[in-house]
């Protein structure tokens, strides 16, 4: 390390910085409620080449190298001689951009004394984008909404009228969703004024020679990280519920020395529903997930993203082709990293935690009043759910807490001050963490009824109903979930479904799978979740073999 | 009450117990060392101290004014009392569900805090409120019954009620409540609609629990403090600085010690407010930077920026999200991991790293020579020449130049590249916190000016303004007890909060206006135990956002009888307070208000304007010293002038280095320090 080195760390800090406050300033003026509790948006700085530099760190893996991958077909498409100071891009393809129509990618180009040094861009999902709005029902993406090509928002500081009177005319939030848009395009703007302080401040006028450090530090540490995992061949399968028809997820991992390739062959074709996930959607959990488990401090750029290559079938719901239906993609996507890490487990035993609930319960509550008549207005709830997270190799799995995604969920104080629903149950499910000499984190129970005058209609999308998170190293399955009314009658686990006044819906979220035998569990730790209840004394008797 | 010209403050932090004496001819400070087992003891000692110091006799001390760390303490080191909790059924798990998100994204092994009340001490009732009150299932009196039965068998020394909606409601809270009371008198009871009445369950929920934890203890604690200050012939009457920069009496603080948890923190920004009043600055950013962490507070108006809600007892040090949140009013306070003791290290990357690990005061920085081997930023800052190793702390801890060169060579960089490279980093860490804090509230950071105290901040506090794009800075005397002096400052205020839901196109004024009286009688109760019939004022704010955001922005509003008319003049309000958050304003949706704030103060008296010089004399000059200059990225020659010689009107261009024995100010080539009337230093930018 020499004393250049310490000054390029510290614009690399600084960077870091620059993109958190592009992030902070996206979160706090966007109008979709997935960006503002859940974080669902990104924010980078990339060089000339559209390589990135720097990325903030977000609640959304869906979007670690999605986006990083989006500005080079921006660079492609326009051309460096097309790009003007002034400029904004955008574009909405869910496969050039992070995978859905609702992902809104904005990009600035960045100007330094005339030269064209770089891009910020940024990625936030909307309110509204037209179509038959956010779900699974679409048979193309078509019928998804409106779909913007890589094109200039603003050109040489005109905003173009035409796109925004098209934007306008074709979604159910006019102001939101191209407020929105503009917000992203500011957020970019407080980015650009940060580093140009920077750049003043170190008497630079170029990134290139700290995009090269940053890259390459960032690359050199990746490679050695995976040079230590074990070279070799690692296959792992896994069956989830998927929409219409079981998926079946398939993965090989070669690894090579410092080379790493996770390939998807095998897996099941497209769906004719919206869970399809183009193919630079899986990139970005399958990375977010081998990322975690081998080089978790590197900070996201193209140097530390770039090693981990990742490819899946043309066709596949994997890699979904055009014009497939791709809406609600985040139901798979969430989860791909079982499946990886399951192969990655085969390379590194001890590293990595067995299978979650990893997809959201998120339920999106449509209330109408149970008599037209009654003039009860209609009123739209959504809510955030998180079942249990697999155990890990040594603590026990996280309980009702998201992962991969990196979602909160609402108070429900304040949701039933939204909508006219009563939440009467809304705590962990006792006894769904898989057993294990390291439990399964617990999903979680909750009951939901339509106040006086009013019915509603959910859209379920959940998945491991039918196949649970599975345990590893001997460890037992987590529970599975279950849709159904408080009086024991089953739901469907997927679609659009009614529940009358008087009846109570009860969604069981699944548990996580167990580590290791649970006969190796701690005998005080069985102790400890029979006295919390987290497990039966039943449970305690024949899954661990613990009298008391 | 006896002569109330005199009053002392006592502040308890983690390894001294500071004390500031005002009286008639001046100010006394001294700080002994904090006692962990009797923390009263530090007191009465450095009330003593400070008396003798000073020729004032102890019974002629009129206030007591108390601030500490304790509670917090107790929270993060879990020494709280045995606590059961009593909530809906269907809620149990609230508090160990938390915002069930991960607050660290790529740690496999990420491990949440546990709660402080463990499941099987939480325990369900039977019944449940709706969001606008209404009892949609009434409680049942056996199962009161059943429930008092069970605290009882179960040996708890405190126990929190928290029922979902009962700041809408509270007869449930109430009526279990009183149910235990009436079977057990001594037991510590906190009921969430009294401690934290604002709607959203987590929040409310953590508050109760925190406060019956910590209740016993806190109660035990200032009850024996009161006896022994008699004892000592200290019979003034104590008051508190509660968390939101306000004094409350005693018994309020034994009663709801959850509001003390920053109490302690809270002085060192009415310490900076006070300085921002006199120097007739608007906006400042204060800046308080010890031995372990850092704290950065926006004041505007002469006043700290407040909040709601803040996050306790962290336990990945200083991340977001890893502790817990609670509602309870408090001074708004960015905390980051970097001080005199923050150690600097390599990462797999190869790249340099300070913080958050502290080598705190045991065994201290490796320049100490009481055993500490790893660099820190005291080290790099004598490294650098900015301390002076046979005059730190009075001379009183002699610096050893070769410990530090010693440790940064573990860097596997030169000790002088260590050394920049770990001041660097640490006051770049500093200023991006600063940054994001003030742009998260919507303003410019280089229209402040920085009020800096704390052992640390006069070193880094200049550097910080480079980087900020600050051009005034501030650097009071006395800072290092800051807090303590802070207390002295300190209005009497109570804020009294309801959860109140309403949208803005069906506000009901009357049902407003019942609730703010209400809350003015609450809270002016509170405000009389301490200075009945003196002046006060009142502040009302209203939480307020569009329909279906999720978080909501706080709105000043006047304090007024409202009608139903008022609704345009409340949408305005909130229309500009979101356009200074966030730049615009949303057309066509529809606003709501969550929760009501209403804060009853005593009026601070006009602060005494400081003459303030731009510029003056040269001071006198003791001798030269190289130090290095971050900015230039190179040693300069600097001037070396005591603080004494910093006389009003007197200057120093920097390159210079005011030396005092507490700290040292280093004014870096881009700045001219002046000496002001107060006794405080002012460092400008040159090219302003």
């Amino acid at each position: 390390m020499s004393a250049s080195d310490i000054d390029h760390q510290i614009m690399w800090n600084r960077l870091i910085a620059v993109v958190e406050e592009q992030a902070t300033t996206l979160i706090r003026t966007a109008f979709s409620t997935s960006v503002r509790e859940a974080g669902d948006l990104s924010a980078g700085l990339f060089d000339r080449e559209g390589r990135m530099i720097a990325q903030a760190v977000t609640g959304t893996p869906g979007h670690v190298n999605a986006m990083a991958e989006s500005v080079t077909h921006f660079t492609a498409q326009i051309g460096p001689q097309n790009t003007f100071d002034g400029d904004v891009f955008i574009t909405n393809d869910p496969w050039l951009g992070t995978g859905h129509l609702h992902d809104i990618t904005v990009v600035t180009p960045v100007f330094r004394k005339g030269a064209h040094i770089g891009y910020f861009a940024c990625t936030a999902h909307v309110v509204d984008i037209g179509g038959r709005g956010f779900g699974p029902d679409g048979n193309e993406v078509f019928e998804e909404g409106l779909l913007i090509p890589i094109t200039k928002f603003a050109e040489r500081g005109q905003v173009q009228p035409l796109l925004i009177e098209m934007i306008r005319a074709n979604v159910r939030t006019p102001d939101q969703t191209v407020g929105d848009m503009y917000s992203l395009a500011a957020c970019n703007e407080a980015g650009d004024r940060r580093l140009q302080a920077m750049m003043d401040e170190f008497d630079i006028d170029d990134l290139q020679s700290l995009s090269d450090f940053v890259i390459e530090t960032s690359r050199k540490a990746t490679l050695e990280a995976i040079a230590k995992v074990p070279s070799g061949t690692y296959h792992e399968t896994m069956q989830v519920d998927g929409y219409d028809a079981p998926v079946h997820m398939e993965v090989t991992l070669s690894v090579d020395g410092d080379q790493l390739l996770a390939d998807f062959a095998g897996t099941s074709g497209m769906s004719r529903f919206g869970v399809n996930c183009p193919e630079v959607y899986t990139r970005a959990y399958a990375c977010y997930a081998l990322k975690c488990a081998i080089a978790p401090e590197v900070p996201n750029n193209t140097g530390s993203l770039e090693p981990f290559r990742i490819t899946a079938p043309e066709g596949s719901i994997l890699a979904a082709k055009r014009p497939a239906p791709v809406s609600v993609r985040h139901v798979m996507g969430h989860l791909v990293p079982d499946v990886v890490l399951g192969a990655l487990h085969k390379a590194l035993p001890d590293t990595v935690p067995a299978e979650g609930a990893s997809a959201l319960w998120n339920i999106q509550i449509s209330a109408r009043a149970s008599d037209p008549e009654s003039g009860l207005p209609n009123r739209e709830v959504l809510m955030f759910n998180s079942g249990g997270t697999g155990a890990r190799p040594a603590f026990d799995g996280l309980s009702a807490t998201a992962f991969p995604s990196g979602v909160s969920t609402m108070s429900v104080e304040a949701t039933e001050h939204v909508g006219p629903i009563t939440v009467w149950r809304k705590d962990l499910r006792e006894g769904s963490g898989g057993a294990g000499a390291l439990r399964g984190g617990l999903g979680q129970t909750i009951e939901i009824e339509p106040r006086e005058g009013y019915d509603f209609y959910f859209n379920a999308m959940f998945d491991r109903v039918d196949n649970p998170a599975r345990g590893r190293n001997g460890g037992l399955a987590g529970g599975s979930g279950a849709v159904e009314l408080s009086d024991g009658s089953k739901l469907r686990a997927k679609g659009r479904q009614l529940v009358k006044n008087g009846q109570r819906l009860r969604l069981s979220l699944p548990g996580g799978g167990g580590y290791g035998a649970p006969e190796q569990r701690d005998r005080d730790a069985v102790a400890d979740d029979l006295a919390a209840g987290f497990i039966s004394t039943e449970q305690a008797k024949q899954d661990y073999g613990f009298e008391g | 009450m006896n002569n109330s010209k005199i009053r002392v403050g006592v502040d308890i932090g983690g390894t001294f117990t500071d004390v500031a004496l005002q009286h008639p001819s001046g100010l006394s400070t001294c700080k002994v060392l904090t006692n962990y087992s009797q923390p009263e003891q530090a007191i009465l000692d450095g009330i003593v101290k400070a008396a003798e110091q000073a020729g004032v006799a102890l019974g002629d001390i009129g206030q007591v004014i108390h601030g500490t760390t304790l509670v917090t303490n107790s929270l993060i080191e879990r020494r709280g009392a045995r606590t059961a909790f009593i909530t809906t059924e269907g809620f149990r798990d609230v508090v160990e569900m938390r915002s069930e998100n991960r607050f660290e994204q790529y740690d496999l092994n990420l491990n949440l805090p546990k709660p402080l009340v463990p499941r099987q001490d939480r325990f369900t009732l039977n019944e449940r409120m709706g969001p606008d009150g209404e009892v949609l299932l009434a409680l049942d009196l056996s199962e009161v019954n059943a429930m008092v039965d069970r605290i009882k068998a179960g040996g708890f020394e405190a126990v929190a009620i928290g029922l979902i909606h009962a700041y809408a409601n509270d007869a449930h809270e109430v009526a279990m409540g009183e149910a235990l009371r009436k079977a057990m008198p001594d037991l510590s009871i906190s009921l969430s609609s009294v401690i934290s009445p604002q709607m959203r369950e987590l929040p409310r929920f953590n508050t109760v629990i925190a406060n019956a934890y910590v209740q016993p203890q806190v109660a035990d604690y200032l009850g024996r403090l009161v006896v022994r200050l008699r004892d000592t012939r200290v019979t003034a009457p104590v008051f508190m600085l509660h968390s939101g920069g306000g004094l409350i009496s005693i018994e309020t603080a034994a009663e709801q010690p959850v509001r003390l948890l920053e109490s302690g923190p809270a002085g060192g920004a009415i310490f900076a407010a006070d300085f921002a009043r006199a120097h007739g600055l608007d906006k400042v950013l204060s800046f308080d930077m010890g031995g372990t962490t850092a704290k950065i507070c926006l004041i505007e108006d002469g006043a700290p920026k407040t909040a709601n809600t803040f996050e306790v007892a962290r336990t990945y040090r200083f991340k977001k999200g890893s502790g817990m949140t609670v509602s309870t009013p408090v001074v708004e306070m960015v905390e980051i991991g970097a001080g005199g003791g923050s150690i600097a290290s390599v990462d797999s990357m190869g790249r340099l790293q300070v913080g958050p690990r502290s080598a705190a005061s045991e065994p201290g920085p490796a320049c100490y020579g009481r055993g500490g081997t790893e660099p820190t930023v005291t080290d790099a800052n004598l490294l650098l020449g900015r301390l002076d190793p046979d005059n730190f702390a009075g001379g009183a801890i002699p610096l050893h130049t070769a410990e530090s060169e010693k440790a940064a060579t573990k860097l596997n960089l030169s000790a002088g590249d260590a050394a920049f490279g770990i001041t660097e980093l640490v006051d770049e860490n500093m200023a991006n916190a600063a940054r994001v804090h003030t742009v998260e509230n919507g303003r410019d950071i280089e229209h402040f000016t920085m009020i800096a105290f704390g052992g640390g901040a006069p070193l880094h506090a200049c550097r910080q303004c480079e980087k900020l794009g600050i051009k005034a800075l501030i650097i009071p005397p006395g800072a290092g007890v800051g807090s303590a002096i802070g207390f002295l400052k300190a209005p009497f205020s109570f804020e009294a909060t309801r959860g109140l839901f309403q949208r803005l196109d069906d506000f009901d004024a009357g049902a407003v206006n019942a609730a703010l009286i209400e809350m003015e009688a609450e809270a002016r109760a509170f405000v009389d135990e301490g200075a009945k019939g003196a002046e006060t004022e009142i502040r009302l704010t209203a939480q307020m956002r569009y329909s279906g955001q999720g978080w909501e922005i706080p709105v000043v509003l006047p304090h007024k009888q409202f009608e139903d008319s008022d609704v345009s003049l409340i949408l305005k309000a909130f229309e500009g307070a979101y356009r200074t958050l966030f730049g615009r304003i949303i057309d066509g949706l529809a606003v709501e208000i969550t929760n009501w704030l209403l804060i009853v103060s005593t009026v601070l008296p006009d602060a005494e304007p400081v003459v303030i010089h731009n510029s003056g004399t040269d001071a006198e000059v003791a001798r030269t010293r190289e130090f290095f200059d971050a900015a230039l990225r190179k040693s300069v020659e600097a001037r070396e002038v005591q603080r004494t010689s910093m006389a009003p009107g007197k200057a120093v261009e920097g390159p210079a280095i005011i030396v005092e024995s507490e700290t040292s100010t280093v004014v870096t080539s881009g700045y001219r320090a002046v000496g002001q009337g107060d006794g405080s230093l002012l460092l400008l930018a040159k090219e302003a």
